[in-house]
């Protein structure tokens, strides 16, 4: 958590601007506004948390208590005797990884083809592609499930795997990162008669490993939270995922508000910890795409 | 084949070989890119012009779907609440998001760990920010009214139960999560801010608020501008959000456009008006961000 939550490039950068001005007023003032928005983005974490931790009956009990009377940490085995916690969890892992090892990989092989080899039609193609990051996929939603329901894919986790795996992100990351990566580089190991494949994977690969993490992260965040697509493809309960089944367990045990946000800590908690550990690649690939719908 | 060939056809089979080998990495992504999402693309602008029910497949029918939207009340109720949504998360989100990073921007100190903090609602699963708004909200018992009690509201909103303020309580959370992502793009827009220029507004005696307003913001225009665009389709496409938070209501408060297709899609199976209404989402982004794009170029030649 201590670390610095900047994209190496803007680390190596000037001292921002400001900082000599130095008077006391405006310092304080910059700690009560960094203090306010502080609390009023971690509140509802923290709420979560403690109502995970109270009473059904404490969660709304007048005046607000910040802190659980007797913390029921108990809450925490017995959601995984009262829904299907292993199956969703399971679901989700295997998604996410699935999707994100698709995307990365047949991302960066795409936009290799994109970046270092020329041949007609090939901007006009990738002008295609970026265009789609503006479409939204609500707009195409329909037609593409009539297409999966065609290929008897949808209620199979192959209909996620198949929606989330093929995006433009992938190759628009990797394309603008295969650019940064001089041609004289590629022309030479072509000219010790490397094969392109064989650039690609034992230079390009190699090269662009931060930019590959910042992918795979992007892509693991992403399906992980995804909640439309589950909610259209997977029927079965089986098939869930986290977030589909937190949806139903939500409306099964209404009154539940504990055991509720017991649930709601246990989707967020893989992610966040996914995120802290990779939160220099995550920055990055947002600071250098921001396409991220 | 020939041992010595004349230099056009050589670079002609030098082209030809390079299609295959681009073709030969494209390939993999392209096939599921094809498939999935530009076969989708033009089936949607054919789907449009057909009724399709839950029985048989697509027929023809015409305009019969522009029609009968221009008499959908419901269909007029969502483009009006999307328009009500992107009309505040817009202006709510470049604020907020553009001033954290402005804050953030400084020597303070903790700035690394709101830098991460700030971010938390964005990679949060929506199923759960939703339920926990849901409660904040809550309005007898819920801390958001508490608090508003506490500070001298005698008569704190309904907020979600209530058809005025749902709008206003997921346009809020919406703005939540997603500011720290854009305070994050408009980080990485202040470090291309040359010093220089702050220290010359510094000379000429300018305070903190004109040389935000003329040095900072100036700058930042080409961030604005991706950003705007970036928020625009983010509001026209909101759905899981409203779906989990209020599920469009109470009543039709918080129907959007894109809840609205996937209702007469995946609810009533009205494949073919679904696919009209979701012809006007996407003319709505495809029109409204070409304009933003217009008005910037103009505005920088």
């Amino acid at each position: 958590m201590t670390t610095l939550l900047t994209p190496a490039s803007v680390r190596t950068q000037a001292p921002p601007p400001g900082r000599r001005t130095g008077n006391r007023l405006g310092r304080l003032l910059g700690y009560l506004a960094m203090l306010v928005a502080s609390i009023a983005v971690l509140l509802p974490f923290y709420w979560m948390i403690v109502s995970s931790l109270k009473t059904n009956n404490e969660v709304f009990t007048l005046p607000v208590t910040w802190l659980p009377a007797k913390p029921q940490w108990h809450h925490y085995v017995d959601i995984w005797t009262r829904s299907d916690m292993t199956t969703w969890l399971g679901n989700t892992m295997l998604l996410s990884v699935a999707v994100t090892f698709l995307q990365v990989l047949t991302g960066s092989f795409a936009a290799y083809g994109f970046a270092k080899i020329r041949f007609p039609g090939r901007d006009a193609l990738f002008l295609l592609y970026i265009g789609t990051l503006a479409v939204p996929w609500q707009s195409y939603m329909i037609p593409q499930f009539v297409l999966l329901s065609k290929f008897h894919l949808s209620n199979t986790l192959w209909a996620i795997i198949a929606i989330q795996a093929f995006g433009a992100l992938g190759v628009f990351l990797m394309k603008q990162f295969y650019e940064s990566i001089p041609d004289e580089l590629v022309d030479a190991a072509r000219i010790d008669g490397m094969s392109e494949y064989g650039i690609y994977r034992r230079i390009m690969l190699p090269l662009s490993t931060p930019a590959l993490a910042s992918l795979a992260l992007l892509t693991l965040v992403s399906t992980w939270n995804d909640f439309l697509g589950p909610l259209l493809y997977l029927r079965s309960s089986d098939l869930w995922t986290i977030q589909l089944g937190l949806r139903t367990f939500i409306s099964q045990y209404s009154a539940e508000y504990a055991l509720i946000m017991t649930g709601s800590v246990l989707s967020v908690l893989p992610i966040v910890v996914i995120f802290l550990l990779g939160q220099r690649y995550f920055v990055e690939g947002v600071a250098t795409t921001g396409l991220k719908g | 084949m020939t041992t010595v060939s004349p230099a056009p056809s050589r670079r002609g089979r030098v082209t030809a070989r390079n299609t295959l080998l681009g073709w030969s990495f494209l390939l993999p992504n392209f096939v599921g890119f094809a498939v999935l999402t530009m076969v989708p693309v033009v089936l949607l602008f054919y789907y449009a012009f057909t009724t399709w029910d839950i029985f048989g497949g697509a027929e023809w029918s015409g305009l019969d779907n522009a029609r009968q939207m221009m008499h959908d009340s419901s269909f007029w109720t969502a483009v009006k609440n999307t328009v009500y949504y992107t009309v505040f998360h817009i202006p709510l989100t470049l604020v907020a998001s553009l001033g954290l990073a402005v804050l953030l921007n400084k020597r303070l100190r903790a700035v690394a760990f709101f830098r991460t903090v700030a971010f938390f609602p964005y990679i949060a699963s929506i199923v759960a920010v939703a339920q926990v708004w849901n409660m904040l909200f809550s309005p007898g018992y819920g801390p958001v009214n508490a608090i508003l009690r506490a500070v001298g509201v005698d008569n704190p909103p309904g907020w979600t139960t209530s058809a005025d303020w749902s709008m206003p309580a997921v346009i809020l959370v919406g703005t939540w999560r997603e500011m720290g992502y854009f305070m994050l793009i408009f980080l990485a827009g202040l470090q291309t801010v040359p010093g220089e220029l702050y220290e010359a507004a510094r000379v000429d005696g300018a305070n903190a608020w004109q040389r935000l307003r003329a040095v900072t913001l100036p700058c930042l225009r080409p961030t604005t501008f991706f950003v705007v665009v970036m928020l625009t389709i983010n509001s026209f496409k909101v759905l899981d959000l409203i779906l989990v938070m209020t599920n469009g209501g109470p009543g039709q408060s918080t129907l959007v456009l894109a809840q609205y297709v996937y209702r007469k899609g995946f609810e009533e199976n009205q494949f073919g008006y679904a696919s009209a209404v979701s012809v006007v989402l996407f003319l709505l982004c495809f029109l409204v961000t070409m304009v933003q794009f217009v008005v910037n170029r103009r505005r920088e030649a």
